[in-house]
C-alpha cells in the first residue's frame, strides 16, 4: 500500500508540473464547452428568437401580395428588408452575395392575378363537381369590394393590362446565400409557402362564397374558417415528465466533457511511453516491484482527474454559463446514476489512454494516434452529429465507439430525465469496453515481459 | 558465516541470443566472491552491457542460471531483486521532481518503509553533496550533480551488490573522486560492486578483481595485481590492448 501511495504521489507530481498536460487536459475541454455552447446556442437562438433577414422585392401592386407579406411578417420567423420592386433579380443576387440578408424574396408583378386566376379555376371545378353553372366564379373575380376586395381589385389590375392570366404555379422566387445551412434554409421555405397557402386559400373561399351566395364572405366567417385552425404543442419525450425543451447547453455539457475525459490521452498514454523510454523505466525494471503498481497508480491518479473534469465542466455548466448569458445546466435528478456514468466514462477514458500507452512505441504515435482516434471515436460515437443522423453503414462503428455509450448514457439522465434503470443498457457495454481495454492492456504489459 | 563463502554472483552456463542473431553469450560462466570490487571490462560491442541486463533482470536469458548470494533469479521472482542496486549508464530518475521526491518513490519501490527512507535520503545527500539543493527540481542539475543523484538512488536500499554500468562517464574531475571514494567506503561496508566502464585507469584505482570479455567469451580473469603480474604488464590498458587487439570493434 505504501508502494501505491509513493507512486500516486510521484504521478500527481509529475501530473502538476507538467504544463501542457494540464492545459490539454482542462483548458482546451473549458475553452471548447464555452466556445461551441455559445455558438450552438446563438444559432438555437437565431432560430427561435432572433428573425431572420429577408430582402423583399415586390413587383406585384395587386392587394394579394401585400397579404402575403403581412402573413410572412406574422409568422415572426423574418425581418423584412422591403427593396425596390424596379431593381433587377442580379441586384437582388448582389445585395445577398454582399450578406445584406442570408435571404431573398421577389414577387412577381402578376402575382396576385395569379392567385385570383387559379381561386377562379378552382371554384370553376368545385362547381362543376357540385353541379352547378361555373360562370358565376368567373363573375366573382370581377366583383369590387371596397373592404375585402383584393381579389377584385387584383382581378381589376390583370384586367386593366388586357392580359390573360394563366393559372400555373406560382413563380415566386426565393434568393438565398450559400452558407445557409439546408436544414435553416427548409424551414424558411416552409414557412413562406405556408404564408402563401394562406393567401391562396383564402382567395379561394372568398371566390368559392361569392360565387354560391352572390356576395362577399364575411369577416367574422372568413376568420373563423381561416383562422381556427388546430394548435400545435411540442411536448419533450421526457421519462420524468419534465416539459422544458432541452437547450444548447444539455446537449453540450455531456458531450464535451466525455470528450475532455477522453483526451487524457494526451498526458496520460504519452506519459506512459516516455517513461517506458527513458532511464527510470529500466531502474523501475530492476527494482522488486511489479510495474503493475505504476499502471494501477495511473489509473487512479487520472480517474481523479477526469472526475475533476467533469466536476469543472458541470460547474461551469450550472454557475458560469447562467452569467455570460447561456442556458443553465439542469442536472439530472439520479445523482448515484450521474457519479456511476461520469466514474465509468472516466475508467473508460483512462482504461484506453494506457492501452494507447503500453502498445505505442514513441510519443508521437501515441500522441498522433491518440488525438487522432479521439476524435474519430468521438465522431462516429455522436459528439459530433447526433447518432440517429448517421449513415446506417456506421451504425457498428458507433457501437464500438466507447463515447457513443458514455454519451448515451449522460443524454439518458441529462435530457431524458431517465434513472439508473434507464440508462444500464449503456452503463452495461461501457463497462464491457473497459474489461476488454484492461485486458488487452495487461496482454500487452505480459507479453513485454512488464509485469 | 555461510553467506560470506556464498559468493555475491555466480553465473553458470549461460546463453543468450537476440532474436534473429548469433548467440551473443554461450555456456558463460562467472563467479563473483561477496566483498569483492569486481571490474567488467571489454571492447564496444563485447557484450558487456547485454551480460549488466541479465545480471539485473532486464533480460531473460536463453538458457543458463544466475544466482545472487546463492538466490536464483527468475523472471518471476522479483524478491531477489532487493538484493542488489542498479546505477545505469543512462540518468533513471524523474527530471521534474526534486532529488528527495525522487528518492521518496525510488525508496518505496525498493522496498523500504516511510521513516527509512527519509534517515537514507537525508544521509545520501549530505554524502553525495545535494543537500542545498534537496528542493530543486534535477531536471536543472548539472551532469556531474545528476550522476550523483543516479548514485543516490541506486543505493538508497543498502544494496548487498551493486551494479554500476558506467557511473562517472561526463563528469569532471572532481565528481569522480568524489564518486569512487564513495564507492571504495560502500564497499568497506560489504556492499559487492560490479563495474563496468572505459576508464580504465579509474578502474585500476577502484577494482581490486577484473574480468576482461570480448566476443562473449572472458578472455582474462583475476586478481588486478596477478593478472598484470601474469601478462607482464604495469597497466590495465595495455593488457586489455593486448588481449582484445586495436581493430575498431563497433563497425
Amino acid at each position: 500500500m505504501f508502494k501505491l501511495k509513493a507512486t500516486i504521489l510521484k504521478d500527481v507530481r509529475v501530473l502538476m508540473r507538467d504544463r501542457i498536460g494540464l492545459i490539454f487536459m482542462f483548458g482546451m475541454p473549458i475553452l471548447l464547452v464555452l466556445i461551441v455552447t455559445s455558438i450552438q446556442n446563438s444559432t438555437f437562438e437565431l432560430v427561435n428568437k432572433n428573425k431572420v433577414t429577408l430582402l423583399v422585392c415586390n413587383r406585384d401592386s395587386g392587394v394579394l401580395a401585400v397579404q402575403f407579406l403581412q402573413a410572412v411578417d406574422k409568422i415572426g420567423f423574418f425581418q423584412l428588408v422591403p427593396v425596390a420592386g424596379s431593381i433587377t433579380d442580379d441586384s437582388v443576387r448582389d445585395r445577398i452575395r454582399h450578406k445584406d440578408a442570408l435571404l431573398g424574396l421577389v414577387i412577381p408583378a402578376d402575382f396576385s392575378a395569379r392567385i385570383v386566376a387559379r381561386a377562379r379555376t378552382v371554384t370553376g371545378k368545385v362547381q362543376v363537381s357540385f353541379g352547378l353553372d361555373s360562370t358565376v366564379a368567373g363573375s366573382a373575380g370581377s366583383g369590387s369590394r371596397s373592404g375585402l376586395g383584393t381579389a377584385g381589385d387584383a382581378g381589376g389590375s390583370v384586367g386593366s393590362v388586357g392580359r390573360v392570366v394563366s393559372a400555373d404555379s406560382l413563380p415566386v422566387k426565393i434568393f438565398y446565400h450559400p452558407v445557409l445551412q439546408t436544414s435553416f434554409r427548409k424551414s424558411a421555405e416552409g414557412a413562406l409557402y405556408s404564408a402563401l397557402q394562406l393567401v391562396e386559400s383564402k382567395q379561394i373561399l372568398r371566390t368559392l362564397y361569392y360565387s354560391l351566395n352572390e356576395k362577399e364572405l364575411p369577416d367574422s366567417l372568413e376568420h373563423e374558417l381561416l383562422s381556427n385552425r388546430t394548435p400545435l404543442i411540442e411536448l419533450p419525450v421526457s421519462r420524468d415528465g419534465n416539459r422544458d425543451t432541452p437547450n444548447a447547453t444539455q446537449h453540450n455539457i455531456p458531450a464535451w466533457t466525455i470528450f475532455a475525459m477522453f483526451f487524457v490521452v494526451i498526458s496520460l498514454g504519452s506519459g506512459i511511453v516516455r517513461e517506458k523510454r527513458n532511464g527510470s523505466f529500466i531502474r523501475l525494471k530492476t527494482l522488486p516491484t511489479s510495474y503493475a503498481v505504476a499502471i494501477f497508480s495511473k489509473q487512479i491518479t487520472y480517474l481523479v482527474v477526469t472526475l475533476i473534469q467533469a466536476g469543472v465542466i458541470f460547474a461551469i455548466g450550472a454557475w458560469l454559463f447562467p452569467v455570460i448569458g447561456l442556458p443553465v445546466l439542469n442536472f439530472p435528478s439520479d445523482w448515484p446514476a450521474l457519479l456511476l456514468v461520469t466514474f465509468l466514462s472516466g475508467w473508460c477514458a483512462v482504461s484506453y489512454a494506457i492501452c494507447i500507452g503500453v502498445f505505442a512505441r514513441t510519443e508521437e504515435q501515441a500522441n498522433g494516434f491518440g488525438a487522432v482516434s479521439i476524435v474519430i471515436l468521438a465522431a462516429v460515437g455522436g459528439l459530433m452529429v447526433p447518432s440517429f443522423a448517421m449513415p446506417g453503414s456506421f451504425h457498428l462503428a458507433m457501437k464500438i465507439s466507447p463515447l457513443h455509450w458514455s454519451l448515451e448514457a449522460y443524454y439518458g439522465l441529462f435530457l431524458e430525465g431517465g434513472r439508473l434503470k434507464d440508462v444500464l443498457a449503456n452503463i452495461l457495454s461501457l463497462f464491457l469496453i473497459i474489461a476488454a481495454l484492461q485486458g488487452l492492456s495487461f496482454w500487452g504489459l505480459k507479453r513485454k515481459n512488464l509485469i | 558465516m555461510a553467506l560470506m563463502s556464498t559468493p555475491a554472483l555466480r553465473i553458470s552456463q549461460l546463453s543468450f541470443r537476440y532474436p534473429g542473431q548469433d548467440p551473443l553469450l554461450d555456456r558463460f560462466g562467472l563467479i563473483v566472491p561477496a566483498g569483492s570490487r569486481f571490474g567488467l571490462f571489454g571492447p564496444n560491442g563485447a557484450g558487456k552491457t547485454t551480460l549488466m541486463h541479465l545480471m539485473t533482470g532486464l533480460l531473460t536469458a536463453t538458457s543458463g542460471s544466475i544466482e545472487l548470494f546463492g538466490k536464483v533469479m527468475h523472471p518471476g521472482n522479483r524478491s531477489v531483486n532487493s538484493l542488489f542496486g542498479f546505477v545505469p549508464q543512462d540518468f533513471a530518475f524523474y527530471e521534474d521532481l526534486t532529488p528527495v521526491e525522487n528518492l521518496e518513490f525510488f525508496g518505496a519501490w525498493s522496498g523500504l518503509g516511510r521513516s527509512a527512507i527519509g534517515e537514507r535520503t537525508n544521509e545520501l545527500l549530505t554524502i553525495l553533496g545535494l543537500a542545498d539543493v534537496r528542493d530543486r527540481k534535477v531536471g536543472q542539475f548539472s551532469g556531474g550533480m545528476k550522476r550523483r543523484v543516479n548514485l543516490a538512488i541506486g543505493v538508497i536500499h543498502r544494496p548487498r551488490l551493486l551494479f554500476l554500468d558506467e557511473p562517472t562517464v561526463g563528469v569532471d574531475v572532481q565528481t569522480r573522486a568524489a564518486i569512487i571514494n564513495y564507492l571504495k567506503q560502500l564497499n568497506q561496508q560489504g556492499t559487492t560492486l560490479i563495474y563496468t566502464s572505459h576508464q580504465l585507469s579509474e578502474a585500476e584505482d577502484l577494482c581490486d578483481r577484473v574480468a576482461l570479455i570480448d566476443q562473449g567469451q572472458i578472455v582474462a580473469h583475476d586478481t588486478l595485481d596477478q593478472l598484470l603480474a601474469t601478462h607482464r604488464m604495469d597497466g590495465l590498458e595495455g593488457l586489455f590492448l593486448r588481449l582484445t587487439g586495436k581493430a575498431y570493434r563497433d563497425l
